[in-house]
């Protein structure tokens, strides 16, 4: 994590001033963030805040209006002028999603190889060899051949972790890992992203896992209503909150 | 009055041996025009969710006209109308074959298109943000869900067109209506022979069916 991170480290992401519409709507106000390699950050807000939105431009799933965005040193343009470059940010950067998203037609393992077959040209052999060892590594080595409708949601999320990973990320986004799971199979889920800060990966979570972030977390950004309201370490945020909107928003999701 | 119809079994089997050579014909047209169909459905199925507005318009355009005008007038112009243009006389097989295959084309356009829009979008997402491009991603991950979708609906289209081919013996090929209408000039069996010529439509779709069921039930197993 961050105690291996030197201050003149560059940052993996940095956005300026990015602005984000949907129509009329202004999603995203001048955000500026950079997070810098190994670090974890963990994103709250309320729901419609623009927590998806913010970890969506990073992989260009959502285009932004202006302002300017580099993930490890590929520049993404405003209105999704710039796809050579996305394309080498998308392989670089990997993404676990609320609903898994898994190819429900595609065995475990050919979900996990079909990437690194496809976009990194990696062999057959070498793309199931690593699919296993990722397998094994989130606990569930001997489900490679079910297919996903077979699996629990937590192992179906875990599945998905090891699908991103496959393509050896710099970076990895998640967007509520967790929101979809019943609560029994959070803490698999949780355990595995657990890990992967450990081994250092560079990570960026929108949660609703308040414990799990004040764990985890290197910093925490609470975003109101398309604007960084506040950010610091988890201690800062959820100790000695600054903000009068961040209170009021911890205040509500801590009483439950 | 006196009427005695009387269905004549005898007459009904005796007329077989004509009927069965038009069974051919039936297929090649049914078959051939889908096959082509199939491709023109993907063409235009796609063209209509194409991200660029005048590509849709186009699909748009083509999937209005043969869908709303009868497959009768469809081959009567490619049969009658085209050959005026061409200067060229058209083969009744060939018209045949093209009406089925444009007249399908539109449905299966509308077909393709629907299965391709069922897919979630979080699948599209998944597979971009592995880094496929965005044709890997329709490839391989939203065009076998889709196409898993589009069984039944196309299986429908294909009793269709099947059904529809009987028309054709305006054209004078002989397909299954036509060498029952050939054999009713001589024997006055209708009853008997339009009985034997729906029981071998029913043969044919029926086969079909049950071969697109089994082909269903292994997409179902599969996932
Ligand atoms: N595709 C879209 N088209 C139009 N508006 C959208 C779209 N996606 C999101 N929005 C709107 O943008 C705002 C921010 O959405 P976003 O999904 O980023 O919020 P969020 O913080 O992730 O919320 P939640 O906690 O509910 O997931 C919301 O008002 C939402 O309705
Ligand atoms: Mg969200």
């Amino acid at each position: 994590m961050t105690d291996t991170v030197s201050p003149t480290t560059p940052p993996i992401v940095r956005m300026q001033k990015l602005n984000k519409h949907f129509g009329s709507l202004h999603v995203l106000n001048d955000i500026d963030l950079e997070i810098v390699p190994g670090e974890v950050v963990v994103v709250i807000g309320a729901s419609g805040s623009g927590k998806s939105t913010l970890i969506r431009c990073i992989n260009g799933l959502e285009e932004f209006q202006s302002g300017t965005l580099s993930v490890d040193g590929n520049t993404l343009k405003p209105n999704g002028k710039s796809s050579k470059a996305l394309q080498t940010i998308r392989t670089e950067v990997g993404m676990v999603f609320q609903q898994f998203n898994l190819f429900p037609h595609l065995s475990v393992i050919d979900n996990i190889t079909l990437a690194p077959m496809k976009v990194r040209g990696w062999n057959r052999e070498d793309a199931v060899n690593t699919a296993k060892r990722l397998l094994d590594r989130v606990g569930i080595a001997d489900q490679a051949d079910k297919y996903p409708s077979q699996l629990s949601g937590g192992q179906q999320q875990r599945v998905a972790l090891a699908r991103a990973l496959a393509m050896e990320p710099r970076l990895m986004l998640f967007d509520e890992p967790t929101s979809a799971l019943d609560p029994e199979m959070i803490g698999e889920v949780l355990d595995a992203m657990r890990e992967l800060a450990k081994e250092g990966m560079t990570m960026v979570i929108v949660t609703h896992e308040m414990g799990f972030a004040r764990e985890v977390a290197d910093r925490v950004i609470f975003i109101h209503k398309g604007v960084i309201a506040e950010q610091g370490t988890p201690e800062q945020i959820f100790s000695a909150p600054q903000n009068e909107q961040t209170r009021s928003f911890l205040a509500r999701v801590l009483k439950h | 009055m006196d009427f005695d119809f009387q269905f004549d079994w005898s007459a009904a089997i005796a007329s077989i041996p004509y009927l069965l050579p038009g069974i051919p014909w039936t297929l090649l047209i049914s078959f051939g025009g889908l096959a082509f169909g199939f491709f023109i459905g993907i063409f235009f199925g796609l063209l209509r969710i194409s991200p660029i507005r005048w590509l849709r318009w186009v699909a748009v355009g083509y999937i209005e006209i043969f869908r709303g005008t009868p497959i009768l007038v469809q081959v009567l112009f490619i049969f009658y109308g085209l050959p005026q243009l061409l200067g060229s006389p058209i083969n009744a097989l060939v018209a045949g074959i093209a009406a089925i295959a444009v007249n399908s084309g539109a449905y299966i356009s509308e077909i393709v298109r629907g299965g391709v829009q069922s897919i979630e979008r979080g699948q599209r997402e998944a597979s971009l943000s592995l880094g496929l491009s965005r044709v890997q991603a329709f490839r391989y991950v939203i065009w076998p869900q889709a196409f898993r979708r589009m069984i039944p609906p196309l299986g429908n289209q294909g009793i269709i067109s099947i059904k529809d081919t009987s028309l054709f013996s305006v054209i004078g090929v002989g397909e299954l209506v036509r060498q029952g209408q050939i054999y009713i000039a001589t024997t006055f069996t209708a009853l008997e022979v339009y009985f034997m010529v729906a029981l071998m439509y029913l043969a044919i779709t029926w086969t079909l069916s049950i071969l697109l069921r089994q082909l269903e039930r292994r997409g179902i197993a599969g996932q």
